[in-house]
Order: C-alpha cells, then sequence, then structure tokens
C-alpha cells in the first residue's frame, strides 16, 4: 500500500521539481500512513468485515453454534422477514415511538434551547439542569423511572391528584401505556443533548438580522418564525434526523423498563430488541443479519434525505 | 405590527424590558427544572431509606424525605450483592481504554487527512463518511460471531477494540485539524521536525478542545453501553456497570433501597465530572452537531 510510482495522480499545487519533489512526496506518503494504519485497521476489522459479514450471512442459515454446514439460502432471511408479524410489529413499535419523540423531542429541545438563550440572570444554572439527566446512563435512568412508573409510583401519585383520581394507569404493565413511559423516559433523558446542539445554533444566528427585522417591523413571534428558525435550519434537520435514527436504534429502555423485555405482550419490542432475541437469543445469525442489513438500508435512507435537505440549503 | 419604541430590540432584551414577562420566564424555567432533576433527587433520597419504604413512600412528598433514614446500609448490601467494585472497575477500564486509545488513533488519522499528501485521500475520506452512516447495532451479530470464533467472549477486549476507532470521532478531528492555521506547522517543519514531532509538538496542544470534545463524547457513551456487552458477558468478571445492575432483577427479594443505591454509585461519577467540566461538556456536545 506503500509503494508509490512516479506518475502520483494527488493533485499537488506547485510547479514539478522533479527529483528532490518526488522523494520528499515519497516520504511524507509513507508517513501518511503509519498515521493512518492505527484506526485505519481497526475500522477494516471491526466495521467493514462485519458489516461485509452481515450481508453475506443474511443470504445463508448461520447460526452461532450448529453441527450443520453452513448453506447459502438465498433471500429466505428475508423473504421471511418480510412475512413475520412479529418483525412488523417490532418496526411498527419503533414508528410509534418515533412519532412522539421526534417532533415533541425536537420542539421540546428548541424550547429549552431558547429559553436559556435569554439573557437573564441564572442561565447557566437551568442550562446545567436541563442538560444533567444526559450525564446519567440510560441504564439508570430506566431503573429510576422504573419506580416512579411503578403502579403505586410517584407519577401516579402526582396524577391522581392532577386528576382527583381519575388517571393513574399501571405504566409498564399495560399494552397502552408502557411505550408513552418509554417515550418520556428518553425525553427526559435525551432533550439536553439536542437543546445544547440548538442551542450553539441559536447564538450563531447574526444579531444584525434581529435588528434589521425589528426595525422592519416584526414582532418576536415573526422574528423567531422568519429568522431564527431559517438561521437554524441545517442543526434543525440535523437534530431531527439524528433524534429519528436514535429512534430507530431504541433498545435499552425496552430492555430494561417493562418487567419482561419487550413487553408487555411485545408492545415495547423494537427492531433492536427483535434483532438481539432472533441473532442472539435464538442464536439465528443469518435471520439477525437479515434484520441487521434492513436497518442499515433504514437508516441509510434517513440519512440521504437529511443530506438532500442540506444540499437545497446550499442552493438556495 | 404595534411596534412600539421599546420593543425595538433584540428579542433577548425584549424579555428583560419587560419584568412580568421575565416571572413568567423564570417561573416556565423552575416548572421544567423540576422535572429534570425530581428523579434523581428522588434516587438519592431513596437510596438512604430501608427497602420497603422506598415505593410504600412514593404516594406523597414522603418520597423526598429520607425516613427511615438508614445510613449507608443499601450501599454495602449494593456494593457486596452486585460485586460493585469489580463490576465498577470493569467499566473504568473498558471505557478508558476506548476513549484514551481513541484519542490517539483517531487523531493521528484526522490529521494525515486533514493536511498530510498521499494517495487515495479522496477515496479514503468518502469512506470515513459513509462509516459513519453504519449504526453499530447493523454490526453487533455477526462480531458476536466473530468474537465467539476466535474466543473472546467474556473478555476485555471484545468490549474494548471494536469502538476504540470511531469514523464520527476521525471526522470531527479532521474539520477540526483544516482549521488550524497552517504557518505554525510549516514552521517547525522548515526547522527539521519531524512529521510525527511536528503533530505531537504543534498541533495536538492547539488541538486540545477537540481533544476534549472527543473524550467527553466517547465517555458518555462508552460508560452508558448497554446492548453489547449484553451479548457478549455472562459472568460478572468483565461485565460493566449498566449491564451488572440485571442481578437486582434476576435474584429475589426486589431491595428498591440497593438498586438506587447502586444507579447512584453508577451515576456519581459522571455527574461529577460533568459539574466540574460543565463548560467543556456543553462545548464538546455543541460541536458534534456543528456540521449538521
Amino acid at each position: 500500500m506503500t509503494a508509490v510510482d512516479s506518475t502520483r495522480t494527488t493533485a499537488g499545487p506547485g510547479p514539478p521539481q522533479p527529483q528532490k519533489r518526488g522523494e520528499a512526496d515519497r516520504a511524507e506518503n509513507r508517513v501518511a500512513w503509519l498515521f493512518l494504519a492505527p484506526a485505519g485497521i481497526l475500522l477494516l476489522v471491526f466495521i467493514v468485515v462485519p458489516f461485509a459479514l452481515a450481508v453475506g450471512f443474511s443470504f445463508t442459515n448461520q447460526r452461532l453454534i450448529s453441527p450443520l454446514p453452513t448453506k447459502f439460502i438465498g433471500l429466505d432471511n428475508y423473504f421471511g422477514q418480510l412475512t413475520d408479524g412479529m418483525f412488523w410489529k417490532s418496526l411498527w413499535n419503533n414508528t410509534r415511538f418515533a412519532v412522539f419523540v421526534v417532533p415533541f423531542q425536537t420542539a421540546f429541545a428548541l424550547f429549552l434551547a431558547v429559553l436559556v438563550n435569554q439573557k437573564i440572570k441564572g442561565r447557566v444554572v437551568f442550562r446545567t439542569i436541563f442538560f444533567t439527566p444526559v450525564t446519567v446512563v440510560m441504564a439508570a435512568a430506566a431503573t429510576i423511572w422504573v419506580l416512579l412508573f411503578n403502579a403505586d409510583g410517584l407519577v401516579n401519585a402526582g396524577l391522581e391528584l392532577i386528576t382527583f383520581g381519575h388517571f393513574s394507569p399501571d405504566w409498564l404493565n399495560s399494552t397502552v401505556w408502557a411505550m408513552p413511559a418509554v417515550v418520556i423516559v428518553s425525553i427526559w433523558q435525551g432533550v439536553g443533548f439536542q437543546m445544547i446542539i440548538l442551542l450553539a445554533a441559536l447564538q450563531d444566528v447574526p444579531g444584525e438580522l434581529y435588528e434589521a427585522a425589528s426595525i422592519d417591523g416584526a414582532s418576536t413571534w415573526e422574528q423567531f418564525m422568519n429568522v431564527t428558525l431559517p438561521g437554524i435550519r441545517n442543526q434543525l434537520i440535523f437534530v431531527l434526523t439524528i433524534t429519528t435514527i436514535l429512534a430507530m436504534r431504541l433498545f435499552d429502555q425496552p430492555m430494561l423498563m417493562p418487567t419482561s423485555p419487550g413487553g408487555p405482550l411485545d408492545s415495547t419490542r423494537t427492531a433492536m430488541v427483535h434483532m438481539v432475541d432472533i441473532g442472539y437469543s435464538r442464536q439465528n445469525i443469518g435471520r439477525g443479519s437479515a434484520i441487521a442489513v434492513i436497518f442499515f438500508v433504514i437508516v441509510l435512507v434517513l440519512t440521504l434525505i437529511q443530506r438532500r435537505f442540506l444540499r437545497e440549503e446550499g442552493e438556495v | 405590527m404595534t411596534t412600539t419604541k421599546s420593543s425595538r430590540s433584540d428579542v433577548s432584551s425584549g424579555v428583560r424590558a419587560n419584568p412580568v414577562w421575565r416571572w413568567v420566564l423564570y417561573a416556565v424555567m423552575v416548572v421544567l427544572a423540576v422535572f429534570f432533576v425530581f428523579p434523581l433527587v428522588y434516587m438519592l433520597v431513596s437510596s438512604f431509606k430501608a427497602d420497603q419504604q422506598v415505593l410504600a413512600n412514593s404516594d406523597s412528598l414522603k418520597a423526598f424525605l429520607p425516613q427511615p433514614f438508614v445510613g449507608f446500609e443499601n450501599y454495602t448490601d449494593a456494593i457486596d450483592r452486585a460485586h460493585f467494585p469489580r463490576v465498577f472497575m470493569n467499566s473504568v477500564i473498558i471505557s478508558g481504554f476506548i476513549v484514551g486509545l481513541g484519542l490517539v488513533v483517531n487523531s493521528l488519522f484526522g490529521y494525515a487527512l486533514a493536511r498530510l499528501r498521499f494517495r487515495g485521500k479522496k477515496l479514503i475520506l468518502a469512506m470515513v463518511i459513509a462509516l459513519i452512516i453504519i449504526p453499530f447495532e447493523a454490526l453487533a451479530v455477526p462480531l458476536l460471531y466473530m468474537g465467539a470464533e476466535v474466543g473472546w467472549l467474556d473478555t476485555y477486549q471484545i468490549q474494548i477494540l471494536p469502538f476504540i476507532a470511531n469514523p464520527l470521532f476521525i471526522f470531527l478531528f479532521y474539520t477540526f485539524f483544516l482549521g488550524i492555521p497552517k504557518s505554525l506547522e510549516e514552521a517547525a517543519r522548515i526547522d527539521g521536525a519531524s512529521p510525527m514531532k511536528v503533530f505531537w509538538k504543534v498541533v495536538a496542544p492547539l488541538a486540545k478542545p477537540a481533544y476534549a470534545t472527543v473524550a467527553i463524547l466517547g465517555f458518555l457513551f462508552s460508560w452508558g453501553q448497554y446492548l453489547w456487552p449484553t451479548m457478549v458477558t455472562r459472568g460478572i468478571d468483565v461485565r460493566p456497570l449498566p449491564v451488572g445492575i440485571g442481578v437486582f432483577k434476576t435474584q429475589p427479594p426486589v431491595a428498591n433501597g440497593d438498586i438506587m443505591a447502586y444507579t447512584v454509585m453508577m451515576t456519581l461519577p459522571l455527574l461529577i465530572l460533568f459539574l466540574i467540566f460543565q463548560r467543556q461538556f456543553v462545548q464538546g456536545v455543541a460541536s458534534s452537531g456543528v456540521k449538521g
């Protein structure tokens, strides 16, 4: 890989200085590959190879431990998924989660960012408080909230007070309310991260734009719609996309919060819970890999949609 | 619209100008602060309570009073039952190696991409960006297979090695190095310093904010990992904190006080780090989204 011939094609500006230049380039090339090698090898072994394997396995009946030889079975794993009600159910659960989390968490994050962007005393204290749950790892957050969401827990105590005892579901044992509980915990833990990204964006919007807008007589709301939102468009799209992708990756909460992982009655079983169940618990690597590949395609599509929106911005 | 002279200022000072609005703002922020903080207060208070009282007290504000106070009994119980020191050290070892080695290899890679001339640079940059898209979850099953083939299940290395090189962190370093003025490096090179020396003596010290960002993000991600250690560890020997908590679920009795003590001990290190390095944390997270 370090071999370089004299007709190197890398676009190096400057006049050609045949002899010396060629030698220096060779040396720099060598150094560059030394710099690249450690991470490069790791990326190759732990991302590129497993990804190729995932694609390969998805066409076979590979199992983790099996006396039977591995066989090529074509698209059977994929057709198997497409006709498996549980697979669709898990995707549906991801969708249910995303439909609530993505718009609400993004709007909430923006609201918080606008709040702590006000020039008032104590805003750093509030910013710190809003961000604190991000430092609580999900396993801990889920554990705390399991107690809070207990049928006799603090959340219900508060709800009974507000609704005079009319509303106190058994959150984590209810097929209806388990997912909303997961949504609430996810927002509690994650929204501070998005808030900070949007806050940084807000602070980058040039102040003159606001001045110009207010001279034109725009109200605060109009300024927000016509100056702030366009000004943070890219970061907003970024936040929407990562929140959507993270919603597809949902795993920890449905594993840890309900009494049985993905429960009750599979109402919080997500694509990732399903994949680990098939590929790991049932050791069906071929099937698990097919889910992984489908999952990758979904994430890829989401990312391409984001790129597309970002590019349009650049052209305008 | 109804523009009075006083509201002819930017959004933020408009709020400052109006005292009623300012109090509304504070009220909203306090309510939100309660939402973010009460679970943590509840956790802390409950960790000093008798196990049965944790839920029993949850129907009133008694939930926030450490009564009956049992001192550190829950902590000693949790430490014994969950082999806390062991699990904690596992987390420290795993996250430490991932973050430490990651800083070195990812910054070297990012620097080569940003500054050194070599063949195939454009292709490699494109590949790194493509790799960012691949979510780890899509690799977990074949990686498990690879790990099992080489007999690495229940080891540290299988929890460390896959996460050292990180395309996102390479990209963050790459964009940071692009922004550093070239003149300093060129001066050092004219003085005859080798590229490696230029990197360690000139570039790396300038890139402290980038290193801090990647260290913080890497630590946040690795400390909380749950999916992968669930798949590749069975006993507590090499298990990290988030998986270690499972002991309380699988073995009766359910001791809520112990569980809360465990989560306090799991959360506190990161919380303290955050409170100390607050500004760096916030800047670090902010820069992860800068590029859109």
